[in-house]
This record gives structure tokens, C-alpha cells and sequence, in this order.
């Protein structure tokens, strides 16, 4: 490779006759280049990811155990998903689930955030500590928190044995009635802290003069807050809340170590639901049938998304 | 999509905040602010007591901190946890899935901020939407297509699987500090005839060590920690990661707080050190990387 030609291709050399006869093969040689170093990740990528994804899409159509042979059905699977009241009170509970997923972390992360700024010694300290239960493995979480929620040496049967009326024999999650909030609880845990890191982060963007010209204009803490500070990061608002729809059709790993979906059930969500029917019921033509609806719903929550960016609403 | 990778820079955080100079923080703010943080590590703090207890002390107040020390839910723990084995098998799958990880997405972020590859957009676009897809997806495929290619059950199935689903996120992460260097370090290379290899692993990487180190550690934690391809793919007790395996001992044990406590330091422990020495890159790694 001669020094002329390397410089010919170089960012801002100006196109046509200019250029050194050789740069057209300098460049497409870079680009086969390129498309080499690529092939690692589109090919692991391709075997695990989008061959199977596509596969899934065939196999939705089925009527298949996993194990032997696949009969093609047709639609035959999402008619059934759209009568099947299992995957009704599933949705049902995802949509529980995303209300409080939007509702609690948020609130809870902004509290957080907004608190953080206001103080210097410790801040960093406190930012970490939000920051731990996030890094800790989901195992170890839920067994803890199966612990502090046990009706039998949890947290509320230590305030009964202290006196407080009515909360000594909360079962949180044997309750049918609880179950679904309880392991939604431990989830909000798990993720304020780490909203509350993302807002504190954004809000430090904020233009101080803003503050300032609503100080001048009489507004206290909670109209500045209102004012001021939820407009500034609004972007990182509607991209957290973008993730926790994302996250909520997700939902998986929490549900399946505290209750197993249960009990009877209670707590069940489309993710679990869709791995009982293909590693326990052997139905896996019908969770592939699950496994499409969930990314069709994903894939109208990013089309939602852009349309909103399109119009300005995010800034 | 693009808003993961220009969501805030963590940094931010680390600039100190006007408003703070001129409020001075209230007893009410700092009232808030610490019971937030007994809200967030108290769960992890009645691991730590409990770990240090004998049933006696658990079963009178389950909360409360430990009056004297004993060391025997470690050992008991330890051996029958079998943490020999299963961190054995966690550590092989962290490191495979590092170096695994590092390398594929090391060239394909190089090839993706330097290489101006025909296609290139798209590629980008793939990663920000494969990296919203669910796994719900892919995964009944998947365990069917890796029963007949003998990769359930193996370490090296569950690598495999991990460098798929972090990848993505490594080479858009690594991608946006590569985008950084400056084209004339390249050039330089180019001039004195070094290969695109050459200069991506010689010239491009060191100069973008922080990037590589920020991924290593997030693959890592992600690789200690998962769950849920652990528990699809891994049945055999004597290759089950640190999670899965402390899941069943815990389910075993359930009863006993004392042991599974001491389980759960075991596999808290590394991570929450880790943590506390490279704060920053963890934050900085996660709050990029959180789309996953």
C-alpha cells in the first residue's frame, strides 16, 4: 500500500478525478476488511439470536412438543392464545405489573435523585449505595427477600411480636391476592436505585439559570421541581419509561425464583407462562406462539417510541 | 434507539451540582437520603447479620445484628454448597464470556468506527433493535438447536450463548469510544504499512483501554449473576454456575437462614468488593449498557 493512495482515501478528500486511481480498491479492500471483522459477531449472533428467532416464527405456526416432529397448524396457536384465559390473566398481570414498574422506581428514583443534588459530602457514598441492589445477583435477592416477606420470621412478623395490630400473619407471598404486588415490590427494590443514578446524572444537565430565573420568579423547591427540573430531563424520562415497558415484557427471573408464578397462577405473567408451556407442558409450537405476541407488543412499543421522537414530543 | 448510547454520560454526576453550593442541605433532606440507603442495603446488611448467627439467635429475631461470631455456616456452606465446584464453573464462564465478548465486539467496533464498512448502518441498527428483542424469541429454538449440537449441559454452550447476548451491547459500548481516537493515530499506522489487525489490536484497543476494562467488568458481573440461560441450559449439578446452584441449595436449605446467608456472602461477596474499588466503571458500564 503506497503512501499516495492511503492519503487520497482519507476523510475529506475530495471526490472525482482528484482522487488516486488506486483509492477505489483501497476502499473496497477496507470494506471487505470490515465485513471481516464483523463476521464473529454476526455469526454467533446469527446462531443464537436471529436463526432461532426465525425459527420461532415457523415453529409459532406448529403444532409441536419440542421433540419430535412439527405439524404445521396455521394460526391454529394464536387463535388459541386469544381464547386461552391463562394468557389473558398473564397480560392482565403484566399490565399490573408495568403500572407499577412505571409508577414506583420512578417516583422513588426521582426522590432519590433530587435529594442527591442537594447534598456534596455524601453524595457519592449515597450513589452507591442506591446502586447496590442493582449489581447483586437476582438469586440472592429473592432469597432475601422470601426471607423479610415470610410469614413466619419476615419483617411483619417481627412488628406483630412488637405489638402492631393485623400484620403479624401476612402471608405477602402465599396470598393469591399479594403475590403479584409482593414479587413486583421486590423487582421496584432491585431497580430505583438504579433510576435514581440515570436521573441524578441527567439532572445535573440542567441549566442553572433556569433555577435561577424561577428562584427570581418566587417558586419554591416543589414548583422549581415541577417547573424546571421534570421538563430538563425529560428525554431520560421517556427513555426510562420506554426500557420499563421493555423490561415488563421481560419480566422473568424474580417471578420465577420467589413464586414460581404462583400461587395457583396468582402471579403469572406472559414470560413465565410461555416457559411452563415449553419446558413443563411440552406445548413448544403454542410458547412460540407466546414468545412472537410479546415482540410484536415490543416492537409497537419502539414504533410508538420513534413516531413520538419524530414529533418532537420526547424534547 | 440511538438514546441508549447518548443517555447521559454518568460522568455527569461527578460535576459538582451549583445548586448544592448554594443550598445547604436540611436535616430533612438528609433524613430522606438515609433512609433510602437503609431501604436499598438493608436486605443485604440482614444477609451479612444472619450469616454470622446460629439458628438459636436467627430464630429469636431474625433481624437483628449477631452477638457473637461464628465462622461454621461458611464452612458448612462452603462444602455443602460445593462453592468449590460451582465457583470453579462460574469463573471459567466469566472469563470465557470476557475474553469471548471482548474480542468479537473489539472488531467489530473497530470495523464499525474506522473501517467505513458498506452496510455499516445497518449492522448499528440490528444491534439497537436485537438488543430489545425479548428473549422470549429465541429461546424454545434455541434449547432444541443446542440439544442436537451437544451444547446443553456444557460451559461452553452457555459462553457461547452469552457472547450472542452481550456483544451488542459491548460493541455499541466500545464503539463510542473508538469513534473518539483521532483518525490521524490510524493513518500514522496505515503509513507504516501495519494491517487493519495490527492497528486495531496494537493501536486502536490501548488507546481505548478504558472502554475494554468498563466492558470486561459489566460482561463479567452479567456472567456471575445471570439466571436465566443458566437455569435453561445447565441441569447437571456438577456444572451449574454460582446462581443456579446457590438457588438450589437455597431451595434445599430454606429453612436455615444462618447457611443460605453464607451462601449468598459467597456469591455477593466478589461483586460487592469489586464494586466498591471501581464504582465509577461500573456506573458508568451499567448506565449505558442498562438497555439489556
Amino acid at each position: 500500500m503506497s503512501g499516495s493512495i492511503v492519503v487520497a482515501d482519507r476523510d475529506h478528500a475530495p471526490p472525482g478525478p482528484a482522487r488516486a486511481p488506486g483509492a477505489r480498491a483501497t476502499r473496497w479492500r477496507r470494506g471487505l476488511v470490515g465485513w471481516a471483522f464483523l463476521t464473529p459477531l454476526l455469526a454467533v449472533n446469527l446462531l443464537v439470536v436471529l436463526g432461532p428467532s426465525l425459527a420461532t416464527v415457523y415453529y409459532s405456526l406448529t403444532d409441536w412438543s419440542g421433540l419430535g416432529p412439527a405439524t404445521f397448524v396455521g394460526l391454529a396457536n394464536y387463535r388459541k392464545a386469544f381464547g386461552d384465559p391463562d394468557v389473558r390473566e398473564a397480560l392482565w398481570h403484566n399490565i399490573i405489573w408495568l403500572v407499577l414498574f412505571l409508577l414506583v422506581p420512578t417516583a422513588l428514583g426521582l426522590l432519590g435523585a433530587y435529594l442527591l443534588g442537594r447534598v456534596r459530602k455524601l453524595q457519592m457514598v449515597f450513589r452507591a449505595i442506591y446502586f447496590i441492589p442493582y449489581i447483586t445477583a437476582s438469586v440472592v435477592n429473592a432469597a432475601v427477600w422470601k426471607m423479610l416477606l415470610s410469614p413466619t420470621s419476615g419483617v411483619a412478623y417481627q412488628l406483630g411480636q412488637l405489638g402492631v395490630p393485623g400484620v403479624g400473619d401476612i402471608s405477602f407471598l402465599g396470598d393469591p391476592n399479594l403475590a403479584l404486588y409482593s414479587v413486583n415490590f421486590v423487582v421496584d427494590w432491585h431497580f430505583w436505585g438504579f433510576t435514581a443514578v440515570i436521573y441524578f446524572a441527567a439532572m445535573q444537565g440542567v441549566d442553572h439559570d433556569l433555577y435561577d430565573a424561577a428562584e427570581v420568579d418566587g417558586a419554591g423547591s416543589w414548583q422549581q421541581f415541577r417547573a424546571v427540573t421534570l421538563p430538563g430531563i425529560r428525554p431520560t424520562l421517556v427513555f426510562m419509561w420506554l426500557m420499563s415497558i421493555i423490561w415488563t415484557l421481560k419480566a422473568f427471573d424474580y417471578i420465577y425464583i420467589i413464586t414460581g408464578g404462583g400461587p395457583g397462577g396468582a402471579s403469572d405473567v406472559m414470560a413465565t407462562l410461555m416457559y411452563r408451556k415449553a419446558f413443563s407442558e411440552y406445548e413448544a409450537g403454542y410458547a412460540a406462539s407466546l414468545g412472537i405476541s410479546m415482540t410484536i407488543l415490543t416492537a409497537l412499543v419502539l414504533v410508538g417510541y420513534q413516531v413520538l421522537r419524530r414529533r418532537g414530543w420526547e424534547t | 434507539m440511538t438514546a441508549t448510547i447518548t443517555a447521559p454520560p454518568p460522568v455527569a454526576a461527578h460535576r459538582r451540582s451549583q445548586r448544592s453550593r448554594r443550598e445547604r442541605a436540611g436535616f430533612g433532606t438528609v433524613l430522606v437520603l438515609v433512609i433510602l440507603a437503609l431501604f436499598a442495603i438493608g436486605p443485604v446488611v440482614v444477609i451479612l447479620f444472619n450469616a454470622f448467627k446460629n439458628n438459636a439467635q436467627i430464630g429469636t429475631n431474625p433481624l437483628a445484628p449477631p452477638t457473637s461470631f461464628s465462622l461454621s455456616n461458611f464452612s458448612q456452606a462452603w462444602t455443602q454448597g460445593e462453592f468449590s465446584t460451582t465457583m470453579r464453573n462460574s469463573a471459567i464462564i466469566c472469563l470465557g464470556s470476557v475474553l469471548g465478548t471482548t474480542i468479537i465486539s473489539s472488531l467489530a467496533a473497530y470495523a464499525l468506527s474506522h473501517l467505513k464498512v458498506p452496510g455499516g448502518g445497518a449492522v448499528l441498527m440490528y444491534l439497537f433493535l436485537g438488543s430489545a428483542l425479548p428473549v422470549q424469541m429465541f429461546v424454545v429454538p434455541l434449547f432444541f438447536l443446542w440439544i442436537k449440537l451437544h451444547l446443553t449441559d456444557s460451559l461452553i454452550g452457555l459462553i457461547i450463548i452469552y457472547w450472542a447476548t452481550d456483544a451488542p451491547f459491548a460493541t455499541l459500548l466500545l464503539r463510542s469510544f473508538l469513534v473518539k481516537i483521532p483518525k490521524d493515530y490510524i493513518e500514522a499506522a496505515r503509513l507504516d504499512g501495519a494491517s487493519e489487525l495490527q492497528i486495531a489490536t496494537k493501536v486502536v484497543l490501548p488507546l481505548a483501554r478504558p472502554g475494554v476494562v468498563t466492558v470486561a467488568l459489566i460482561v463479567a458481573l452479567w456472567a456471575w449473576n445471570e439466571f436465566f440461560w443458566a437455569i435453561t441450559f445447565i441441569h447437571n449439578p456438577s456444572l451449574r454456575p454460582i446462581a443456579t446452584s446457590f438457588l438450589a441449595f437455597q431451595d434445599q436449605y430454606s429453612t436455615n437462614w444462618g447457611l443460605t446467608s453464607a451462601a449468598a456472602l459467597f456469591m455477593l461477596g466478589p461483586v460487592v468488593l469489586l464494586f466498591l474499588f471501581l464504582q465509577r466503571r461500573f456506573v458508568a458500564g451499567l448506565t449505558t449498557g442498562g438497555v439489556k
